[in-house]
């Protein structure tokens, strides 16, 4: 059962990763993806992220996503906390972690995780720039087809 | 078949578009599905219209779980309306 966090306030990796491996041996590779808010976007400064959900949707949509990772790979533990808000450049986004015995599954799982979040989490990205303007982010097709590698 | 109540939820561009995230409106009864619904709300009004004009990709979940045009609408229902998502 993974643990699933959909938060505004920051996350800590290092308590995160040792509450996964606390009192156990099983574990040999701890997979870990962190998204982190960028500082530029298309050659144009950003000045915050505000990230939009749906709050009743968002943490069983997440759920459902691990539980799919869970499926395909002997996963040990999983955690993902998606945080949401207005966030400033170089501000941390989303932590994936799946540990498993081998390292092979566990990165394997992480890349399966975030590929699934980026396609199948109700979240909307809002880009507000520094010259004043504002752009909801649109869907990108490259995240679609890093999505669909998984399927089948 | 008389009207019957929707739980309406709108994200993201919709939400600015339509000026609300979210209402709870009595639809007709000859209203059965999700593109049904999406057609009629389309026509309520310039913010329904510039939301949901052709061509804009707009994605839906019904009580929580995506759904597509096809899904029957039940009295009662959450129906959200959002762009594609783009979280991670």
């Amino acid at each position: 059962m993974a643990r699933v966090k959909v938060q505004e306030a920051p996350f800590d990796i290092a308590a995160e990763t040792a509450a996964l491996l606390a009192g156990r041996q099983d574990i040999g590779g701890l997979g870990c993806f962190l998204g982190v808010v960028r500082g530029t976007v298309g050659g144009r400064a950003l000045r915050a992220m505000t990230l939009e959900h749906y709050p009743a949707m968002t943490e069983a949509a997440i759920a459902a996503i691990a539980a799919e990772a869970e499926r395909r790979w002997d996963l040990l533990g999983c955690t993902v906390i998606h945080r949401t808000g207005r966030l400033a450049p170089g501000e941390p986004i989303v932590l994936v972690l799946a540990a498993a015995s081998h390292r092979t599954a566990a990165l394997a799982a992480t890349s399966f995780l975030i590929d699934w979040l980026k396609t199948r989490a109700p979240f909307w990205k809002k880009e507000s720039y520094a010259d004043g303007g504002e752009a909801w982010v649109e869907a990108h097709a490259a995240d679609d087809a890093a999505a669909a590698r998984w399927e089948g | 078949m008389s009207g019957y109540p929707l739980h309406l939820l709108y994200f993201a561009w919709l939400r600015e578009r339509i000026g609300a995230g979210g209402e709870t409106i009595a639809v007709p009864g000859e209203i059965a599905t999700l593109g049904e619904l999406r057609d009629w709300l389309s026509q309520r009004g310039p913010g329904y219209a510039s939301a949901f004009a052709a061509g804009k990709t707009v994605r839906a979940a019904v009580n929580q779980v995506f759904a597509t045009p096809e899904t029957v609408l039940h009295p009662g229902d959450e129906v959200a309306f959002f762009p594609p998502v783009t979280g991670g």
